[in-house]
């Protein structure tokens, strides 16, 4: 199968997960959909690896996936805390980041 | 011979410097070292008078350069002398004078209890006044000119408690500042089109010198003079300058530095020579003026007001005479030291009425003094007939020669010159007559001295008892005798000047001198002027000798009334300078409020109003921030991606 399909589903994917960041308000949801754009990037990495035969695409797809597991720990703490406070999980609500 | 010169300055230098720095502990005989050095200068001065005149005429002029003072390259002052006839003619008019008024203040300065402080003053005057006259460019004669405009300004508020005295001096100060603006414009200017400012080089490139250069340089000489010899229209210091004590009046505003304009156009006579249309006006300035102090000094009941209007009408004499050119200089400086004597003697008389008739100035309070103070009756009179031009008498030979030179300037401008200086001739006729009646004839009017406030308990008087009639008594040696040595010079001067032509061989090395061959006859002239002159006196007589004076001035016609008022001359900077100053500086203020601010604070405004829409894009959405940033990187990957395309 040619490798480029991939390139064009991880393309697909990573315009799901930005639209779905841009779109929905459920700080879970947006969560999930910035996952899937990390995943996107990371079967392009693979696919490209697989395309120029090196194998840094793959090593670097191992180093986003520790990126994002940390990422996941901090960020589901940050959403948790939210909620408890807000008894919201909205991102609109929480809309203190400005002068 | 010529290492005397310096010494000349440095007698009178050194007593100011002795006086004002040496404090109390000199107030017991300070005013004596004053004198002492002021006479030293006179008897150097004698010295190298006698000596000068051993040598022929064309080699009399001696030179000392003391040292560079100002050493640049292309720019070379130095402090050097230049001691000719004309100079020699002022040193010993500065130093004589200067002299007998210095022995003259021991007496009428004797209460003062800062009378250390006005002869170091005094002194410090003498100093500056004889570096002007000996200076040998034109850097060191301003050096000069400022100096004598310091001690004026020092002397003319030395009762600086009064607020008119201060007013005055400041008055004084400034407008001589405008005048000093035009010296230092001519420096300026002659330095750039001749590369110096030393007398002589100056006056032998001349030809070298556009014509309009010329007059443009000898413009500002004319301004420069006009502010120091009070000549129309920078004259209106002179009348208050007369708040000063009555010995820098005689020596300061009427024997030395006011004629300093004089000096300083016959000094620059090449320079006026080659620029006719300056000289036509150095001739008018002096007309003007000529008419304009008689026509104020008519009207005056201050002595000293008086005297100063009469003062401001001599210079325009001397002025006028300058202008006339080679004809007219060495009248101008006969007149000027003629003048000098009288007109000193003058003012130190009316110091001493007013010593006597407790420092009263108004004439109309004078009445029937002459049983009273017969020298100075008499060395007033002395200087009354002499200034009148009384045949004769030092006025008469000097005035007379500028009537004549005057006429004979040829064509209309001749016949109005002389029509000016004769009638000024009848008014001065008319005012001196008029100060003299009404000071030592008639009866007494004299009123009970004002009850004395803090503001004048210090002034020079020795009886000052309120609410009572002033006892009026002949004042002390000190100062009489001064009065009677310029009596001498009144009457003697001129004859000694005109005795086979003199003064005229004296000056001519320097001056240049033609013969002026006027339309009519000399004797023509001269007996026309007797003849205005008893018609001025007999009008005087006819209304201040036959009936009584009133105390009180009368209401008087309008020109009387604004005579009295300087002709309006006040009135005249008050609305044109000053109004139309604050008028100029409030609309620099709202072009400064309108322009200025307004283009400064709209773009502070401007940009303030910009960031506060800015600010509105931080809604603290992280949604619309994650737009952004997708935004962005999209924006900047496509720019990449275009510029590797192309």
């Amino acid at each position: 199968m040619n490798p480029v399909n991939y390139l064009y589903l991880a393309a697909l994917l990573f315009t799901i997960g930005a639209t779905g960041v841009l779109i929905r308000r459920n700080a879970i949801v947006v969560f999930m959909c910035v996952e899937l754009m990390l995943n996107a990037c990371n079967l392009a990495f693979v696919a490209f690896s697989r395309m120029h035969g090196n194998l840094d695409g793959q090593i670097i797809a191992f180093f986003t996936m520790v990126v994002a597991a940390a990422e996941v720990v901090v960020g589901l703490a940050i959403i948790v805390s939210l909620f408890r406070s807000r008894h919201s999980a909205s991102v609109d609500d929480a809309s203190l980041m400005k002068l | 011979m010529e290492n005397l010169i310096a010494l000349l300055v440095a007698a009178p230098l050194l007593g100011a410097a002795v006086l004002l720095c040496g404090g109390r502990r000199l107030d017991r005989y300070g005013h004596l070292l004053g004198t002492v050095l002021a006479a030293a200068s006179f008897v150097i001065g004698a010295v190298l008078f006698f000596d000068m005149l051993g040598r022929g005429a064309e080699e009399r002029a001696l030179y000392q350069t003391l040292f560079a003072w100002v050493p640049v390259e292309g720019f070379q002052a130095n402090i050097a002398f230049q001691l000719d006839q004309l100079s020699m003619t002022f040193v010993l008019l500065i130093s004589g004078v200067g002299t007998l008024i210095h022995v003259y203040s021991i007496g009428y300065m004797e209460h003062d209890e800062r009378r250390r402080r006005f002869f170091g003053y005094l002194n410090l005057f003498l100093a500056a006044m004889l570096l002007l006259v000996l200076a040998d460019n034109y850097l060191l004669l301003y050096f000069g000119w400022e100096g004598v405009g310091l001690a004026s300004y020092l002397l003319i508020g030395f009762w600086q408690h009064k607020p008119s005295a201060a007013t005055a001096a400041k008055k004084a100060f400034l407008v001589n500042r405008v005048g000093d603006i035009g010296l230092s414009i001519a420096i300026m200017l002659m330095f750039t089109t001749f590369g110096t400012f030393t007398f002589g080089p100056v006056f032998q490139e001349l030809d070298g010198a556009g014509e309009g250069t010329l007059n443009a340089i000898a413009l500002m000489l004319l301004l420069a003079a006009c502010g120091k010899s009070a000549q129309v229209p920078l004259q209106s210091w002179l009348g208050d300058a007369m708040e000063g004590p009555t010995p820098v009046s005689a020596l300061i505003h009427a024997a030395t530095m006011v004629t300093a304009g004089v000096y300083l156009i016959t000094r620059s006579g090449a320079i006026f020579n080659a620029a006719p249309d300056a000289q036509l006006v150095v001739v008018v300035v002096g007309a003007v003026t000529l008419l304009f102090g008689a026509i104020v000094g008519c009207a005056k009941d201050d002595i000293k007001k008086a005297l100063a209007g009469s003062t401001m009408s001599q210079i325009g004499y001397m002025v006028l005479a300058a202008g006339l050119g080679p004809i007219g200089y060495v009248f101008a400086i006969m007149h000027l030291v003629t003048h000098g004597f009288f007109k000193a003697g003058l003012f130190l008389g009316a110091g001493s009425v007013m010593h006597a008739m407790n420092d009263e100035v108004d004439m109309r309070k004078y009445g029937g003094l002459r049983k009273y103070m017969p020298v100075t009756f008499v060395t007033f009179g002395l200087g009354y007939l002499a200034i009148i031009g009384f045949p004769g008498l030092s006025g008469f030979w000097s005035k007379d020669k500028i009537i004549e030179a005057a006429f004979a300037k040829g064509g209309a401008e001749g016949w109005i010159l002389g029509a000016v200086t004769l009638l000024g001739a009848g008014i001065t006729a008319y005012y001196m007559t008029r100060v003299m009646l009404m000071t030592f004839f008639g009866e007494k009017r004299w009123q009970p001295a004002p009850a004395a406030d803090a503001a004048t308990d210090v002034e020079p008087s020795a009886d000052h008892h309120p609410g009572e009639l002033p006892h009026p008594h002949e004042s002390p040696k000190s100062m009489t005798v001064p009065m009677i040595v310029l009596a001498f010079g009144s009457v003697f001067a001129g004859a000694l000047f005109s005795f086979n032509s003199s003064f005229v061989h004296w000056l001519e090395p320097v001056t240049r001198f033609e013969h002026g061959h006027p339309p009519v006859g000399a004797a023509v002239i001269t007996t026309a002027t007797v003849v205005v002159l008893l018609i001025g006196a007999g009008i005087a007589y006819a209304q201040y000798g036959r009936k009584p004076v009133p105390v009180t001035a009368p209401r008087g016609s309008l020109l009387t009334r604004a005579a009295r008022r300087d002709l309006l001359q006040d009135d005249f900077n008050h609305v044109v300078l000053v109004r139309g100053g604050e008028h100029l500086t409030r609309s620099l203020v709202y072009l400064d409020h309108s322009l200025v601010d307004g283009v400064v604070n709209g773009t502070a405004a401007s940009v303030g109003g910009l960031s506060g829409r800015l600010r509105k894009l931080q809604n603290g959405f992280a949604r619309s921030y994650a737009l952004s940033m997708f935004g962005g990187t999209a924006v900047l990957i496509a720019a990449t991606l275009l510029m590797r395309g192309v």
